[in-house]
């Protein structure tokens, strides 16, 4: 079976999805992914669905699952260009997407990836407030 | 429920990749009967959920999609039907959240949010069959 392809784009990988996944296949890309992430330093993982027809629960927790194990690799997950009639069925079916980040398209997921680390950056770069008397 | 007419096939569900011809089976019926994106999309995901309980939880089975029509609408049937060991607790099994196995426990209760006609029937040894349909407006 056909793999999904990962490409990397500086520091962030990125996953369009353009073909109805079997099962097996959500698996493979979750493992691919972790294999990657280990290997590199990525900061971030794009996943763009804007090709997707349906999310079911399965692949709704493979969005959650590669959210959790990106984090044990210090990167961040966010989820881009879910169609309008997707989303509907998601929430009518009951699946909440836990801690996944979503984003409108792949520029803003880009910008969110972009804008979690600059604060994160900033934040330890600043030295503590000093207290006023 | 309203029986199947011709223009429905039947799919055996053995594999993974059952599950995915159920989709596009599902999917080619529901523009057939002009349903909304929106509907089009419940129903697909719902017939998801369904070919793979019935491949994960009955151990496989077959799926018979098709039209259906009453006196002022037409609508897609889709049921699935497995020999497996059956459900002993259907209101459990019915319930947001349980599950029998490792999935999310949402395939049964999410997919009867998502069609119009719901209908289980199940008995312990023997099987499950599942029916749903979903109605063009």
């Amino acid at each position: 079976m056909d793999r999904v392809p990962i490409l990397r784009i500086g520091d962030v990988l990125l996953v369009s999805i353009q073909v109805d996944l079997q099962d097996q296949g959500v698996l493979d890309l979750q493992e691919d992914l972790a294999e990657q992430l280990s290997s590199i330093s990525a900061r971030g993982v794009v996943i763009d669905i804007s090709a997707v027809e349906i999310v079911d629960s399965f692949i709704g927790r493979m969005f959650a699952t590669i959210a959790s194990v990106s984090q044990l690799f210090d990167a961040d997950t966010v989820v881009v260009g879910m169609r309008p009639a997707v989303a509907i069925t998601l929430v009518e079916l009951g699946l909440t997407l836990g801690n996944v980040r979503t984003a409108l398209n792949l520029e803003k997921g880009l910008e969110i990836l972009r804008g979690t680390r600059g604060r994160t950056g900033l934040e330890w770069a600043q030295p503590p407030p000093e207290v006023t008397r | 429920m309203t029986e199947l007419g011709t223009e429905s096939a039947r799919l055996e569900i053995i594999g993974d990749d059952d599950v995915v011809r159920v989709r596009q089976l599902a999917r080619s019926y529901a523009q057939q009967v002009k349903l909304s994106l929106v509907d089009q999309t419940k129903l697909v995901t719902a017939t998801s959920e369904l070919a793979r309980n019935t491949l994960t939880y009955g151990g496989g089975g077959a799926a018979e999609i098709g039209i259906v029509r009453d006196d002022h609408r037409t609508g897609v049937r889709a049921s699935f039907q497995d020999s497996g060991p059956g459900i002993p607790d259907l209101d459990l099994a019915m319930t947001d959240g349980w599950t029998s196995g490792n999935g999310l426990g949402l395939g049964l209760s999410g997919a009867r949010r998502l069609v119009d006609d719901f209908e289980l029937d199940t008995e312990v040894g023997r099987g499950t069959t599942v029916t749903v349909v979903k109605w063009s407006r």
